[in-house]
């Protein structure tokens, strides 16, 4: 059977054109963060005028900042809880176990409102005023369950008896853990953290809720001048860029610790 | 002879149950310094429960362990001077296989000269090349564990287990993930290390050859209780049931009567023997298929017709039947089959056992208000009119007894008995009162018996010329009138007033 030229043409390029439409938006901003116009569409001539007032801008820079502080401090916390709660599941009795899995990624499923709003009013219900840690709280309950999910296949490649093997040789059960169990999940912990950097960039709807309303982050930010001004100020196009860039490194560096985790470092003997 | 100063471990009455079910039950047995000992059973039987309390895995919810003479029943395995050979290796694929040996090291104190201190590099760096040497890996101190192949793993392991001196050594099922010639070398090896070492091992198999090949003391295990512990020959020669005739090699086993001293009716003849029993007793008894002698027709003890022949290496087996009954035979002559044979079997290679079922004994059954007797949940339609000599039963199912009695039997706790050739066995569930797996089945012969294990761990065991492996899910069902009832207490107590 003879396809015809259109056919085969789109399939030769069918996944390009996937790609186009995934990343035209995230172009077309890139491309005109390097003009000063008012809107997309006209271009005045390459400019780095929307960088510089980007960086001048107290209020964004302030965001920026927050966004980062609240971004790293819940991964970590989640990191830590997320990992070591794996470990736990992963240990635990058959019928725990089960139920246990399935409690922890419940979060994922549900709509981020519902636990936005479920938040809140636990600490309404507790009299505790919206600050830094409720938020700080908030994002930590989003990202932990993405860190669990991560660090579990870790847990379940690994030959089962190591950790009992570490005991038997002599460690104590926290030696064991830290000497044996660990590393085997290291590769599995940095994606936890990773992710829930990411996924706490970005996060609107529970900032939203438990913030303290002074404290901004980019995303507030964001939906604060869109939603008065009704336009995208042209300083927001730098903005995106730059997310955009600090993404792309993250991820090649998540890439190239991924593939030197398999292979090992030699041992040096003295 | 137990002598006290000798024994390095000892287990009383140790038991482990989860829930209602156990692993292992009322488990006694103490091992000599040295000792290469081996726990032998099929898989589930409670072997690896076992050395995994003694390592300090599980603990025991009954009993005690004892380790020259002090209980370590409750110690964590790091703290017990014993170290484990796991099934699968479960070497730690992030180290090489210097840290990897190094690493029970590293973590030991050492008292010297009065003071507690860590091993010194230097003391580490020639520990693990010693280990090494034994292994027979001396130049593998910096290869990764995954570029190991697994006969070299096995060695690792065994190397980071015994760099540590432990006391005893505990090797789960060491070889069964290795091929059949690879095995055989390191049973040799194993061996041979065993000897250097003068370490107790304490090894968990559930292959037979290996565990005459390799040990000092074989303990047989079946549905974690002892079945017979003795050495290698002992354990062959005089197995102490039919179950362990049946578990390590080949072997005939035929049910028989004591018809006089010294005299044992099987296969419809009457051959000398060397076992005491008493008159009348009805026994297993066992033939190795080597002790069985083929002589031409009408030159022997008796006649059969030999059936097959399978060429097995060294000799040839022969099937031969006696009337019903299959005999096994191994013989190195190359024989025409389809003709008749006669047979020989001299005393010394008849050996007797003390039949352990002749029947099937409930005694938690009880009578349900359909006159059922139920026995591991399920309902057998019986004969309840058994309880009381005489009676009948009236049309609304009470017994009536001879003088006019009525008792009502619902609920009554019973002693229920089903003979063994009393249980019919069927694939076709539906048509049965009762089912389960199989879990045992042990040739007799002329017939098979078989044992059946319902969901609630109850056992029914039976008699059956048909084939069924284990595993398999069968039905069984019992004519009401071979059910035996015994009444617990008084029938006054049940009489309606």
């Amino acid at each position: 059977m003879k396809t015809s030229k259109l056919t085969d043409l789109i399939r030769k390029f069918y996944i390009y054109i996937v790609l186009f439409v995934m990343y035209a938006p995230i172009l077309l901003l890139i491309v005109f963060s390097f003009t000063d116009t008012k809107l997309i569409g006209t271009w005045n001539g390459f400019s780095l005028r929307l960088y510089t007032s980007l960086f001048r801008n107290k209020e964004i820079m302030t965001a920026a900042i927050n966004t980062f502080v609240v971004a790293f401090s819940s991964a970590a916390v989640s990191t830590v809880l997320g990992t070591l709660g794996a470990i736990g599941i992963f240990y635990s009795g058959k019928r725990g176990k089960a139920v246990m899995e399935g409690i922890s990624q419940i979060p994922i499923m549900n709509a981020e409102i519902v636990t936005a709003l479920s938040l809140t009013i636990l600490f309404v219900f507790c009299g505790i005023k919206f600050n830094f840690l409720t938020l700080l709280v908030g994002h930590v309950v989003l990202t932990i369950p993405f860190v669990v999910l991560s660090v579990r296949p870790k847990l379940m490649q690994m030959d089962p008896n190591i950790y009992e093997a570490a005991l038997d040789l002599g460690a104590t059960p926290n030696k064991a853990l830290m000497r044996v169990i660990m590393p085997e999940v290291v590769p599995g912990i940095i994606s936890g953290f990773i992710l829930s950097v990411t996924l706490s960039l970005d996060d609107y709807i529970i900032t939203a809720f438990t913030r303290d309303t002074a404290y901004q982050t980019l995303s507030t930010y964001v939906y604060g001048v869109t939603s008065k001004k009704g336009t995208l100020p042209p300083s927001l196009r730098a903005l995106t860029t730059v997310i955009t860039l600090l993404a792309l490194v993250v991820l090649l560096i998540a890439n190239r610790n991924g593939k030197t985790a398999t292979k090992k470092p030699k041992h040096i003997k003295k | 002879m137990k002598d006290n100063k000798n024994i390095i471990i000892e287990l009383k009455n140790v038991s482990k149950h989860y829930g209602q079910t156990y692993a292992v039950e009322d488990f006694n047995l103490y091992v000599k310094k040295g000792e290469f000992i081996t726990f032998l059973g099929p898989s589930g039987c409670g072997k690896t429960t076992t050395l995994r309390m003694i390592a300090g895995f599980e603990m025991p919810t009954g009993g005690e362990i004892l380790l020259n003479g002090k209980d370590i029943t409750g110690l964590p395995p790091y703290q017990r001077p014993v170290n484990t050979v796991f099934q699968r290796y479960a070497l730690f694929p992030h180290l090489d296989v210097y840290d990897n040996i190094a690493f029970g090291l590293k973590l030991k104190k050492i008292e010297d000269r009065g003071k507690v201190r860590k091993l010194t590099t230097k003391e580490i760096s020639e520990k693990v090349r010693a280990a090494l040497k034994i292994v027979d890996l001396e130049e593998y101190e910096d290869r990764n564990i995954a570029t190991l192949s697994g006969g070299q793993q096995q060695r690792i392991a065994i190397a980071r287990a015994i760099v540590n001196e432990p006391e005893i050594l505990l090797l789960d099922e060491p070889l069964g993930a290795l091929d059949l010639k690879m095995r055989k070398d390191m049973q040799l090896e194993l061996k041979e290390m065993h000897k250097k070492l003068g370490i107790t091992f304490i090894y968990v198999t559930h292959d037979q050859e290996e565990a005459l090949t390799l040990s000092d003391t074989i303990v047989v295990m079946k549905d974690g209780m002892i079945q017979q512990i003795g050495t290698p020959e002992g354990i062959y020669n005089e197995p102490a049931n039919a179950f362990v005739a049946d578990f390590i090699g080949e072997s005939n086993i035929y049910s028989g009567t004591i018809i006089d001293r010294l005299k044992v009716r099987f296969l419809g003849h009457v051959f000398d023997a060397l076992d005491e029993f008493d008159k009348n007793e009805k026994v297993d008894v066992v033939v190795r298929p080597e002790d069985v002698k083929l002589v031409p027709p009408g030159q022997g003890m008796l006649d059969g017709k030999l059936i097959s022949k399978i060429f097995k290496g060294i000799h040839y087996e022969y099937t031969l039947m006696v009337g019903h009954s299959e005999v096994i035979i191994q013989d190195t002559r190359n024989l025409e089959i389809n003709c008749d044979a006669g047979i020989i079997i001299e005393p010394d290679g008849i050996h007797i056992m003390k039949k352990e079922l002749t029947a099937n004994v409930y005694d938690d059954a009880y009578i349900d208000k359909n006159n059922n007797v139920i026995i591991s949940d399920f309902a057998f339609p019986c004969d309840v009119t058994k309880l009381v000599p005489g009676s009948k039963l009236d049309s609304e199912g009470y017994v009536i007894g001879p003088d006019g009695t009525v008792y009502d039997f619902t609920d009554a706790d019973i002693k229920a008995t089903i003979g063994l050739g009393d249980i019919e066995i069927m694939d076709n569930i539906e048509e049965s009162t009762a089912w389960g797996n199989i879990v045992e089945n042990i040739y007799k012969g002329d017939h098979y018996m078989v044992t059946v294990r319902t969901q609630q761990d109850e056992d029914f065991t039976l008699d059956t010329v048909y084939t069924y492996d284990a595993g398999d899910q069968v039905g069984i069902r019992v004519k009401p009138e071979l059910i035996g009832l015994t009444l617990k207490g008084e029938a006054k107590k049940y009489a309606k007033k």
